[in-house]
């Protein structure tokens, strides 16, 4: 535009643009011409052998060395800390002489599956009712369904014993199968109550806007939408019940030991080389579902 | 020209005592870009929701192609809604997003693929197909909610403040986006806003709302030059506004010239009406910045219909275009006054702070509105 009849101030503040467009405009005085601004040396920090790098390195070995030593023993060619030799015999020992160990695997399992099953299920209904829904008990509810995870572990145990055994409840699979699918509610209703939180109530009526009747709003967009909360209480639930040993401990019976339980009563004579193999086998397959679950909660980060 | 048309007629929607919407009427025609324009809580939400059948007018009726819909539920109206914080579901990629409505309906594959990718040509979005709702940007987002609306080819799209989310070069472009799909797609728009200016750019025609009453209905030029009360006079652009009351009203041939009595001028102005007023009758009276000129020295020739006053600049704003000069008048008021640069070799803006100035203006350039209390 113009600068003859415009107020001097103005004219100064041209100059200036011109010279040094505002980005630029830190250049350090003696510098000519365009000027980059040096890289953060915060930054570059972590390249060096810094504190936070030997930090890192401590863990890592402090989380991993026992790891490392129960893979190690468990090709060891003896009993005992001697290393012997190379060897596969307590794989061998695992694969074909523990059946034992294999049906305790077993009844973790099934009990992992369908405790979470029934936990999901329920779990989502309640946050979806909690969150959905306007009624007298609602806070009343919500406050009571996080106890199971806040009480120590034992006295749930011992307060389903008791419980079960006043309602004459026989302790076996069962009585395992309701303690855990009662403990891992709070976190699968935790979890998808997080997911419903975030749930955008307009595409409800998007969906019935774009000509979808309500049945196939609630299959095609409301169940779909919330799935990521409901997946990852699953597994929530699966995992905690797959490890939980001390309500476990309280309410199982004869013929219904799970893995846990079972893995403390063959301490309880030894270590034997076989839960070394039984260690690694399970961290391989544990490192495998996880890699191929990345992809999958990759998905769920991108849909939230 | 394609689509339908709409008419609301007497609606009336309360919230307990409160009044959303109070015996609204509007007829908008085929194909045309209509727009609400409101200020924040006037009732054009309520009012689109109406229409798109998410909600029902405790009285009152919506006539889309001369058929009532009212008792039709939002899935069998042929509208469909882009909404004012787009409502993608999160769990479909861009496409799926777009297909979704073709799903519905049991499309062949082929022909649902190639039309999800014809419209998410139209909006061009071609190189994101694959995306979650949640990786787009702002305008990305937008431009799927306008895709997914038109793949039902809709008689009608409402659309609730689709740019009100976005920084203001982005909604300049993607408002003359909207006008040039209006243009290609040729069905009718109901364009909610509450920005005037975007009013303004694209629409055909234009209803100001306040308060959950429709207060004027017109062209962009109408609403802008001749706004019905002081409330649409304010609400669009700027103006100077002013309490006055009729002195006297002559009859001309095609007009009258009514002298109004200005307590905040201290002086009596003239202004041509197309109204007859009577003499002691309370109006409004308004004159646009830009209507105003503005000069050094006092204007040699002074017809005796122009007014004039003396004043001191208060304050000059460059805006390199135009400045805009706030000038206190002699009597103490403060006029807003606007003057384009067109041309740097014409008299320059030598005007400057503290300026002694004189601002005039054609008695054809002020207008008589309505006060009401909305
Ligand atoms: N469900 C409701 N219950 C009570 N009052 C409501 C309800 N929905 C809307 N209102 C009221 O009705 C009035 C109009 O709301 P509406 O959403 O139509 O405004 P709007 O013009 O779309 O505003 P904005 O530009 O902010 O979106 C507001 O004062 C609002 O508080
Ligand atoms: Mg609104």
């Amino acid at each position: 535009m113009t600068t003859s009849t415009k107020p001097p101030q103005r004219e100064e503040q041209h100059k200036a643009v011109k010279l040094f467009p505002s980005r630029l405009v830190t250049a350090p005085k003696g510098v000519q011409g365009p000027y980059k601004t040096p890289r953060n040396h915060v930054f570059r920090d972590h390249r060096k052998f810094g504190f936070s790098n030997i930090m890192l390195v401590l863990v890592v070995l402090f989380l991993f060395t026992p790891l490392f030593v129960v893979v190690g023993y468990s090709f060891n060619a003896t009993k005992g800390m001697r290393w012997a030799g190379l060897s596969l015999v307590w794989y061998e020992k695992l694969l074909f002489g523990s059946a034992e160990l294999w049906r305790a695997f077993g009844n973790s399992l099934l009990i992992a599956i369908s405790s979470s099953m029934v936990a999901t299920f329920l779990g989502s209904m309640a946050a979806v009712g909690i969150k959905w829904y306007k009624f007298k008990a609602r806070t009343y509810i919500q406050i009571t369904s996080f106890l199971p995870m806040v009480l120590p572990e034992v006295i749930i145990g011992i307060s389903m014993l008791i419980f079960f055994t006043a309602v004459k409840i026989p302790l076996g699979m069962f009585s395992i199968f309701v303690a855990h699918t009662t403990f891992n509610l709070p976190f699968v209703f935790l979890l998808v109550s997080a997911r419903l939180e975030e749930f955008d109530f307009s595409i409800i009526e998007a969906a019935r806007d774009l000509g979808a009747t309500e049945r196939q709003t609630l299959l095609k967009v409301i169940i779909p939408s919330i799935m990521p909360g409901v997946t990852s209480g699953f597994l929530m639930a699966v995992t905690m019940s797959l490890e939980d040993f001390v309500i476990t401990f309280f309410v199982s019976g004869p013929g219904s030991t799970t893995l846990p339980l079972y893995v403390y009563s063959m301490i309880r004579y030894g270590v034997s080389p076989v839960i070394n193999a039984l260690s690694f086998v399970l961290i391989l397959g544990i490192m495998l579902m996880a890699l191929s679950f990345r992809r999958f909660l990759k998905t769920i980060a991108a849909s939230s | 020209m394609k689509g339908f048309d709409v008419t609301v007629k007497d609606v009336s929607r309360a919230y307990g005592a409160f009044k959303a919407l109070d015996n609204v009427s509007i007829e908008i025609k085929k194909g045309e870009f209509f727009s609400l324009l409101g200020p924040s809580g006037c009732g054009k939400t309520t009012l689109l929701r109406i229409i798109a059948g998410f909600d029902s007018p405790d009285v009152g009726s919506v006539l889309l192609d001369g058929r009532n819909i009212i008792p039709l539920p939002p899935d069998k109206r042929q509208v469909n809604t882009v909404f004012q914080n787009y409502a993608l579901f999160p769990h479909l990629s861009v496409y799926e997003n777009v297909a979704f409505p073709l799903r519905l309906k049991h499309i062949p594959e082929t022909k649902l693929d190639t039309k999800v990718r014809d419209y998410l040509h139209l909006v061009q979005l071609d190189a994101h197909l694959d995306k979650k709702p949640s990786m787009l940007s702002g305008g990305q987002k937008q431009r799927v909610a306008i895709a997914r609306a038109l793949i039902n080819e809709p008689n009608v799209l409402l659309l609730d403040e689709p740019l009100s989310a976005l920084d203001a070069k982005l909604r300049q472009n993607l408002l003359v986006e909207l006008d040039h799909l209006h243009d290609q797609i040729g069905i009718t728009f109901i364009y909610v806003t509450h920005d005037q200016s975007e009013a303004l750019s694209v629409s055909d025609r234009i209803a100001v709302m306040n308060q959950g009453v429709v207060l004027q209905v017109g062209s962009p030029y109408e609403i802008y030059e001749s706004p019905a009360t002081d409330f649409v006079a304010r609400f669009i652009g700027e103006t100077n506004l002013f309490p006055a009351v009729v002195t006297k009203c002559e009859a001309y041939d095609k007009y009258f010239m009514t002298t109004l009595e200005i307590p905040e001028l201290q002086a009596e102005i003239k202004v041509t009406d197309y109204d007859e007023l009577k003499q002691g009758q309370q109006v409004s009276f308004t004159v646009r910045p830009e209507k105003l000129k503005i000069t050094g020295h006092k204007p040699s020739r002074v017809g005796k219909d122009i007014n004039l006053f003396s004043g001191v600049v208060e304050e000059p704003i460059y805006s390199g275009f135009q400045t805009k000069y706030y000038v206190r008048l002699d009597n103490g008021t403060v006029v807003k006054v606007q003057m384009q640069h067109t041309n740097y070799m014409d008299e320059g803006p030598d005007i400057e702070w503290k300026d002694q100035v004189y601002v005039s203006w054609s008695a054809e350039d002020g207008y008589i509105v309505e006060v009401i209390d909305k």
